[in-house]
């Protein structure tokens, strides 16, 4: 397999020079590397511009609805615990309209990968504030500039206890590509979100500003992403110097492993036509 | 023979256990039953009530007068007391009620001490007043006895002992101290079956049917749907999975299915409105969605316990679109678990949403059933089966003239598959072309509405003939409907139920009507907008002359359906 395998033919309808172009880079990098099949790779997205990158590549693909990629990805790896599931999402998808999967997908920690294209303004919607749009930023609605604090994604999911917690940069693939495929090889639920700059509509956080300040936490080589509350200070800091990598990691038990999922046969491969109930009919006698 | 037993008391006093308890032991003894069950929204407090109808032919539905009131606390006989009876008896512990000697109308019973006598908590009060109505209904006490060691069986050993002597306790004194015969029931063979409710039925129907995973969010009166499955997922290799939401249990169920399990999710009424996206969603992507609408009477929170039929018109268009859908109105516990079993078939075949609309009544109530031949029932997958098959270029949204397109599972075929919410072309990318878009539509909709009208659950009717009077209803009615129309004296009155309201059986229904060209034709519904009359106007051209309407959250019961009948019609 090659990257080329992982393509399709599907016209890419993203802004020329969008930070999106390098996460799907690296996504199908990291599938190389991680040496999938795509009739094994299931790729699960909401609604926003993140969405849309499923149709760019040859993979299995379900694009449903706004903010809600995590239950379906959560449905279809309980149903096919042999697939690859990874969901591509936005900040507004992920952390605004599906906030509330995002806290309870974390907490049942299935086996997924969930890389958030995180470009902090909505894109398809054209430039309104997201749930992590910086305070003061103006809008066409936010005129006065943004008065909500903004989510802190990598925070929340260390607090919540989530195992795989990364951060990655669109202008850096090959190191992004390398995130991606440690998600995917963590058991468990695994948060990549991805600085993506919006060449259209976010003005401050672009491609420049990031490269002045991104480094590679691996430059650290104290650094261990096993204690949590340096890697809460890590997934906080925020000012001239933004780390990217690998800011959490811990072992959990995953749902499949917790619920048995893991010891069967995929259910979906389970026969249904032999299955009698009258053993159970009997207890109700 | 008929008898109807009462039990009443306070919400935490164990009426539902006794009354789960009785019906079993009254199967078992031969003898139909319906028990319904009026409960408050609320864990301690407040008045509750099991009411078991008990009967030498089948009984289908509540009746009013009651002959035998349990009542646990005082209140219950101040609420309960007008439904007794002129020769009927209430039983009260003395410690706790007004009535302090035993009468023909009264038996005191002193259940908290006996309960105490037998194993130093209040705890065993239910065990004792299962002895009591074994002793008064002259049943099987060993019989009784097994049927508490099957329902306390997991609650170890000594326990169960404990209940067993507490029962004892209770029977024993029945018979020592109350001498009438007038509620012998004995061993009969007027009845068979299994006793469930209506939720029992439809996981029952779930199981069977081969689903996977069933998610949901609790509410009332759904929630015993998913504990049912639940109590049997291990044995069948089945994932129950409490969801965040509602909004999360319809996408889990979609992404579930998409990728090739059979699975379900149910709710009620609130938590409906909010899978309605869901629902749209499923119909879009083209997968098989099971969703069980389990009514209780809205707006909003409404009465959580109790039961209305008044989401017909939100199931019939719920989810923004136009698209094929099936809606089942299940009459009783049989119909539930066959139309369950259904409902994935079709779902799967149609790859469509499919919605079985219940209700509280239908539910909670009891009754002893004999399911239909399961062998009858078809369980065939409708996907492309071979695992690695090679079917390339394979194109999910095929347009192939019949209406369908053959449904892939990932994995299961070499080439990838892709499903999408946008309109999306036949390979399954974002589109927005005019004449895929009508074409699309055409498949989700017309094509499928057509396919459908073949697949039909006809209505089920009396003998219309000379009828004078046709009530027309659908869901949990069906029952109440029957027996009433059986025992209007002096007036010729029939029914039609519509175990499937959606697509509308329109001919099947103008047919039935053929039969009984003179007849007025008055719909029967638990709502107070009378949903059916207008649909059945919309769909068939035929006008009600009536709507015999119930709406305060209580069901109908045979005797004031039989009133209303006559007060209203008999004079035409």
């Amino acid at each position: 397999m090659n990257e080329h395998d992982f393509e399709s033919g599907d016209e890419i309808a993203w802004c020329p020079g969008c930070g999106d172009f390098g996460i799907l880079s690296a996504l199908k990098d990291a599938l190389v590397q991680l040496g999938r099949t795509p009739r094994n790779v299931l790729l699960v997205s909401g609604i926003g511009q993140a969405a849309k990158l499923p149709h760019y590549m040859n993979c299995n693909c379900f694009n449903g609805l706004h903010g809600r990629a995590l239950p379906v990805a959560t449905g279809a790896k309980i149903a096919n615990k042999d697939l690859t599931v990874i969901v591509t999402t936005g900040d507004g998808d992920c952390y605004g309209e599906g906030g509330n999967h995002f806290i309870h997908a974390i907490r049942r920690n299935c086996d997924i990968t969930v890389v958030v294209h995180d470009n902090q303004i909505y894109g398809l919607t054209k430039g309104q504030a997201s749930p992590t749009t910086e305070p003061g930023y103006v809008t066409k609605v936010q005129l006065s500039g943004t008065v909500l604090e903004p989510l802190h994604p990598l925070e929340t999911a260390i607090a919540l206890g989530c195992g795989f917690v990364a951060r990655g940069f669109s202008g850096d693939m090959h190191h992004l590509a390398g995130l991606m495929a440690a998600g995917v090889r963590h058991k468990g639920f695994a948060l990549i979100d991805v600085l993506q700059p919006c060449v259209s509509f976010n003005h401050k956080n672009t491609f420049a500003w990031y490269r002045e300040r991104v480094y590679r936490i691996e430059e650290d080589t104290e650094y261990d992403p096993a204690d949590k509350t340096y890697a809460y200070r890590m997934a906080a800091e925020w000012s001239d110097k933004i780390p990217v990598g690998i800011i959490y990691r811990a072992a959990r038990p995953t749902y499949e492993e917790k619920t048995g999922i893991d010891g069967m046969p995929p259910l979906n491969q389970h026969e249904i036509d032999t299955i009698d109930i009258e053993t159970i009919v009997t207890e109700y006698a | 023979m008929e008898i109807t037993v009462r039990i009443a008391g306070e919400a935490g006093q164990g009426i539902q256990s006794i009354g789960r308890i009785i019906c079993r032991a009254i199967k078992r003894h031969g003898w139909n039953l319906f028990a319904d069950q009026d409960y408050m929204s609320r864990i301690r407090g407040g008045n509750n009530s099991f009411r078991i109808r008990i009967s030498d032919t089948p009984c289908l539905a509540p009746r009013e007068k009651t002959d035998i009131l349990i009542a646990l606390n005082r209140e219950s006989v101040a609420i309960h007391e007008g439904t007794v009876r002129k020769k009927g008896l209430i039983v009260a512990d003395e410690a706790t009620d007004d009535v302090t000697a035993t009468t023909l109308r009264y038996f005191n019973v002193p259940i908290g001490a006996l309960a105490k006598a037998s194993g130093g908590k209040s705890l065993y009060e239910n065990s004792v007043v299962c002895g009591v109505i074994t002793g008064l209904l002259h049943l099987d006490p060993d019989a009784v006895v097994n049927v508490l060691k099957d329902m306390f069986g997991k609650k170890g050993e000594e326990t169960g002992d404990k209940n067993i002597t507490a029962f004892r306790e209770g029977n024993r004194y029945t018979r020592d101290n109350y001498f009438s015969d007038a509620f012998h029931l004995g061993r009969r063979q007027y009845g068979d079956g299994i006793v469930i409710n209506g939720n029992e039925a439809v996981a029952l129907g779930a199981v069977h049917a081969g689903c996977k995973f069933y998610s949901a969010y609790p509410m009332s009166p759904s929630t015993g749907i998913m504990a049912s499955i639940a109590r049997f997922a291990k044995r069948f290799g089945i994932v129950v999975e409490q969801a965040e939401d509602e909004i999360a249990a319809i996408n889990m169920v979609i992404g579930a299915s998409y990728a090739g399990v059979r699975a379900m999710t149910g709710t009620s009424g609130g938590g409906f409105a909010l899978m309605g996206e869901g629902v749209s969603l499923a119909a879009m992507t083209e997968t098989p969605l099971v969703v069980v609408d389990v009514q209780r009477p809205a707006p909003a929170t409404g009465f959580p316990t109790r039961t209305e039929q008044a989401d017909l018109d939100l199931l019939i268009h719920a989810g923004h679109g136009e698209f094929a859908r099936v809606i089942y109105a299940p009459g009783t516990a049989e119909e539930a678990f066959s139309l369950t079993v259904k409902a994935f078939d079709i779902a799967e075949k149609y790859q469509i949403p499919v919605f079985i609309m219940s209700d509280q009544h239908l539910a909670d109530s009891y009754r002893n059933v004999t399911l239909p031949d399961v062998g009858a029932l078809s369980r065939q997958r409708h996907v492309i089966p071979t695992n690695g098959q090679s079917v390339h270029p394979y194109k999910r949204y095929a347009l192939t003239g019949s209406g369908i397109s053959p449904r892939a599972v990932p994995s299961w075929i070499d080439d990838v598959i892709y499903a999408d919410s946008d309109e999306h072309t036949e390979e399954g990318h974002i589109t927005e072309d005019a004449r895929i878009r009508t074409l699309m539509v055409q498949k989700r909709f017309t094509m499928r509405m057509n396919l459908l009208s073949k697949e039909m659950t006809p209505p089920s009717a009396s003998s219309l003939s000379r009828t004078e009077i046709v009530l027309v209803g659908f869901g949990s009615t069906c029952g109440v409907m029957q027996e009433a129309c059986g025992s209007v004296s002096g007036m010729n009155v029939g029914y039609i139920h519509l175990p499937q309201v959606w697509p509308f059986p329109a001919e099947e229904v103008r047919t039935l009507l053929e039969d009984a060209p003179e007849a007025k034709i008055v719909s029967f519904e638990n709502n107070a907008a009378g949903q059916l009359a207008r649909l059945l106007r919309r769909e068939t051209g035929i006008a009600c002359c009536d709507s015999i309407l119930k709406y305060d959250g209580r069901p109908f019961t045979v005797d004031e359906v039989v009133a209303t009948v006559k007060e209203r019609y008999s004079s035409l």
